[in-house]
């Protein structure tokens, strides 16, 4: 690339001080350019030093860390010299910065527009009508709908993917030379992480601002940047173009974190389930129920969350719940658990009728159900070392003492792989993944028969999520426990469940084994899933915003209806007049098999024919293309 | 550089992923080193709570004898000793009266203060556990204590049941404790949304349980530190009540009616009002010390949450 540089970063080092006064070295001289209108990616998992390097280009480091050498230069000026009034002139107007978490960023009680505008009037930069109309320009820029009247809102009255594209809004509307993007889709669902990284792709290019993007997710910056630094440690392992770093990487590590990237979802994936643990009864069953909270008013609950669940885990069986946030996953597990009573409805363990309140369970039925929660942070009691939280389920449930206990806790210990003497360490003195292990001890110890994992691999790197993954695998071949393993990652879902439950605005749209669920036919919401996970291919974004799933399904909001199907909304084949008026009939496919739509298998088959004519005929005239340009 | 040395390299950095989703370091043990300032305030109390045990042996005169020559006397000396302090308006030695009355001032503080704890807590954690009517019931009782003044419960409850050390103990406890149980209720609330303790109720564990495992030793340190604050605001009401004659009675000495009865002494240029409340200030102001200090090396977090 022959443009100018914008940025040059020179053997960057930053180093932090503990309480003792060592100096611990953060940063260990990194090195790397940005030119005018390049997207560079910073990747790596955490602790790798990217967050903090991106910083930098703002002049700025977290408490407790300092610049201890090289240089950061942004057209020619040193951002590690800069005066405390110099950076002040900096940030927001030469560099701006999007976090991570847009409705953190946004004040609740100020209208969206005035935030917006609100840097590039304080700078001077522009007069607030200026302003005013580059905010309505780029909100044109970011598709973001109603642009001329969506400035007057407030920042609850739009969903989580428009904020975060309001965001961009906001760090653009100053016309800085360089955006940092902090993992900037990493909490977001799939389906609304493309039409964010769209809309960011669209206006980088428009704008032909160079940026710094911070991610951890490959198959995110496969389709954003244009260079890539990948760091571990604190170092560069390797940086190149995006090109060469995803299709030719050259470095083990880098080799590493591609592997740790989740395969497309697609049947065949996963691992069939021997057959020796099962038996005729489910483990549990739930039927017909209807779930939600604010109290339970004529049998209907005031804010349904669940509705008409119908669901199955059979022994030694691993259930994937999947849906985007707000679909009901989670609820189902509480319920399942006892922790929300289901307003209509029965759930049967060993096809024993269970109460809904936990606190009118038996004991054994207790133990038989064990939930695992999302955070291991906050679901261990930092107080407790780590003998005393997984002997407690040994010493309530099955009375075990002294010696005896502490010899089954080295041996739940050794199931989790992890070393005896961790029985006396505080949760504290763990790593994110030992954490989450100890949270799956924790469960196991109780001997169940069902083990609801709530999120378990979502807070975890990559790398990380993927031994976890694998050690629930073997836990399954083991002890022939059943898992219900809620996530929002079909690719994490589609390689270790044996069924798989779609849910969508609190119910459920298809069911069935992973192999069926993600062989076609398809349920709509099921296809959009599918073509929403990001594959490691430059080129995907584009290819996947031509198909006609993506133009009707993405920029809608997910509306949670009492009658109708609630997919209709962003559905490509809805069918006017009956879909948002009558429930939509479960139709029986083989092998258990359930798609709830009104269209018929038929249809539903001949749409995947079209879709894959259509792709057909794109691969040919590519290749036809290919050939004209080499000729 | 080699072709050798990367690829070692990154066959350590291989190895460093793969023994670091195994075993990291244990981070070292975070203990509590106190500043100079706190060691000294940590001396100073001690040494106060020493002179509470073993002040009557070590006086040089009993704090009821009236030795000295005359009242409002500075240092002298006479047949019966030595008046280091001087002495107070009935010519009692102010230094004996000042370690006698640290066993009042300091010993019913502690006491009330304890007792305020243990009332406070049990409440507040229990409130905060079982919510609902409980929560509502208990709550609002303590906030009708909280909103009279606290001289004026103590001077009712004085007045009332006349004043002996039991009444004053018994007195500032229940009021001391209404402020111990929002603290202790407001922790507890936040402790009861966590998942750990979603955790202990989902494996069907009892309040009981709960509360002794799951929200006492979180809710430990932050009260440990307001104990100290509590203490301080204690000895200030005991000596208050004392100033205006309803605490310690005489002729048993204590240092807020000490800095009372020898006030009038200040126009003739005696020390003997300076002294007691000197005693004052250093056990309250070590006390202080030693809790900022705590809550600084604790990262502040215990600083916002005491207040």
């Amino acid at each position: 690339m022959d443009r100018e540089k914008l940025v040059e970063v020179r053997d960057l080092r930053i180093s932090a001080t503990n309480d003792d006064g060592d100096i611990i070295p953060i940063v260990k001289g990194v090195s790397f350019n940005i030119h005018k209108g390049e997207v560079v990616a910073l990747i790596g998992e955490s602790g790798s030093g990217k967050t903090t390097i991106s910083l930098a280009s703002l002049a700025y480091t977290k408490p407790g860390l300092h610049f201890a050498g090289g240089e950061l230069l942004i057209g020619g000026e040193d951002m590690l010299q800069a005066e405390p009034l110099r950076t002040r002139d900096i940030r927001g107007s030469k560099v701006a910065y999007l976090a991570q978490s847009a409705a953190a960023t946004f004040n609740p009680a100020i209208t969206i527009g005035e935030q917006v505008t609100e840097s590039a009037v304080l700078h001077g930069i522009l007069t607030q009508e200026q302003a005013n109309k580059r905010a309505v320009e780029l909100y044109r820029a970011l598709e973001l709908p109603d642009p001329d009247r969506i400035g007057i809102r407030y920042p609850h009255q739009v969903s989580g993917g428009q904020l975060q594209r309001l965001m961009a809004a906001m760090a653009l509307c100053g016309k800085p030379d360089l955006m940092v993007l902090d993992e900037p889709t990493t909490a977001l669902d799939v389906t609304t992480q493309i039409e964010v990284l769209k809309a960011f792709k669209k206006v980088i290019h428009e704008e032909d601002s160079a940026a710094i993007y911070v991610t951890h997710d490959l198959a995110v910056v496969a389709q954003i940047a244009d260079y890539i630094v990948v760091l571990y440690g604190g170092e560069v392992m390797e940086q190149g173009t995006s090109d060469q770093i995803i299709n030719n990487p050259t470095h083990a590590y880098t080799q590493r974190l591609m592997a740790a990237v989740r395969p497309k979802p697609q049947a065949g994936l996963g691992t069939a389930v021997g057959a020796e643990h099962e038996r005729e009864i489910p483990a549990i069953k739930v039927r017909d129920m209807t779930a939600g909270y604010g109290g339970i008013v004529n049998g209907e609950p005031k804010v349904p969350i669940l509705r008409d669940i119908n669901v199955e885990v059979k022994n030694g069986h691993v259930v994937g719940v999947i849906g985007e946030s707000g679909c009901g996953k989670s609820t189902l597990a509480r319920v399942m658990a006892g922790l929300l009573p289901q307003a209509r409805g029965s759930i049967k363990l060993d096809d024993e009728e269970l109460e809904g309140d936990l606190r009118d369970r038996r004991l054994e039925q207790l133990q038989k159900i064990q939930f695992v929660f999302q955070m291991a942070d906050t679901a261990l009691n930092p107080k407790q070392v780590i003998g005393d939280i997984i002997g407690r389920p040994l010493e309530f449930y099955h009375g075990l003492k002294g010696k005896k206990k502490h010899a089954k806790v080295v041996e739940i210990l050794e199931m989790v792989e992890l070393p005896a003497e961790f029985a006396s360490r505080y949760p504290m003195e763990l790593s994110g993944g030992q954490k989450q292990r100890i949270n799956m001890a924790r469960s196991l110890a109780a001997n169940p028969e069902v083990m609801l994992c709530d999120e378990v691999t979502s807070a975890l790197d990559s790398i990380v999520g993927a031994n976890v993954i694998k050690l629930l695998t073997a836990l399954r071949d083991k002890t022939g426990v059943s898992f219900v393993f809620i996530s929002h990652d079909l690719s994490t879902v589609a390689s270790f469940a044996d069924e798989i439950v779609v849910l969508y605005a609190g119910r459920v749209v298809e069911q069935g084994p992973t192999d069926e669920v993600l062989t076609p036919p398809y349920h709509p919401y099921t296809r959009l899933l599918i073509s929403s996970v990001p594959e490691l291919r430059i080129g995907w974004l584009e290819d996947t915003m031509k198909k006609r799933e993506m133009a009707v399904g993405i920029a809608k909001n997910v509306e949670i209806t009492s009658i109708g199907c609630p997919f209709f909304s962003r559905c490509p084949m809805g069918i006017e007049g009956t879909c948002e008026k009558q429930n939509p009939p479960v139709r029986e496919l083989k092998m258990g098999h359930q798609i709830a739509c009104h269209r018929t298998i038929e249809e539903l088959e001949e749409v995947e024919i079209e879709v894959q004519r259509a792709l057909h005929e794109d691969e040919h005239a590519a290749d036809q293309g290919e050939e004209g340009t080499l000729h | 550089m080699t072709e050798q040395s990367p690829t070692t390299k990154e066959e350590a950095i291989l190895a460093e992923i793969d023994s670091f989703a195994e075993l990291p370091d244990a981070p070292p043990k975070r203990r509590i080193r106190l500043s100079w300032v706190g060691k000294l305030s940590v001396a100073i109390v001690v040494f106060w709570l020493i002179i509470c045990v073993i002040g009557p042996s070590i006086a040089p005169f009993h704090e009821m004898d009236m030795d000295g020559d005359d009242g409002f006397l500075g240092y002298h000396a006479n047949e019966y000793g030595t008046f280091i302090l001087g002495t107070d308006y009935l010519g009692r030695d102010t230094l004996s009266r000042i370690i006698y009355g640290a066993r009042n001032t300091i010993g019913i503080s502690l006491a009330s203060t304890v007792l305020a704890y243990l009332m406070g807590i049990t409440l507040g954690i229990l409130a905060a556990v079982k919510g609902g009517w409980i929560d509502m019931g208990i709550s609002r009782v303590n906030d009708a204590i909280l909103a009279l003044p606290t001289i004026m419960l103590g001077l009712i409850a004085i007045a009332w049941l006349g004043s002996s050390i039991p009444v004053l103990i018994g007195t500032a406890s229940i009021i001391y404790a209404s402020s111990v149980f929002r603290i202790a209720r407001a922790l507890g609330q936040d402790i009861m949304v966590q998942d750990f303790v979603e955790a202990a109720k989902a494996r069907g564990e009892g309040v009981w349980w709960v509360i002794r495992a799951e929200v006492l030793p979180n809710a430990a340190m932050p009260l440990a530190t307001d104990f100290g604050l509590r203490l301080v605001f204690v000895v200030l009401f005991i000596s208050s009540l004392s100033f205006l004659g309803l605490g310690v009675q005489p002729p048993a000495s204590d240092w807020g009616s000490m800095v009372r009865e020898n006030l009038q002494g200040l126009t003739y240029g005696s020390y003997a009002s300076i002294w007691p409340a000197f005693a004052i200030a250093t056990f309250t102001i070590a006390i202080n010390l030693i809790v900022d200090d705590v809550s600084a090396k604790s990262g502040g977090s215990l600083a916002t949450k005491m207040v």
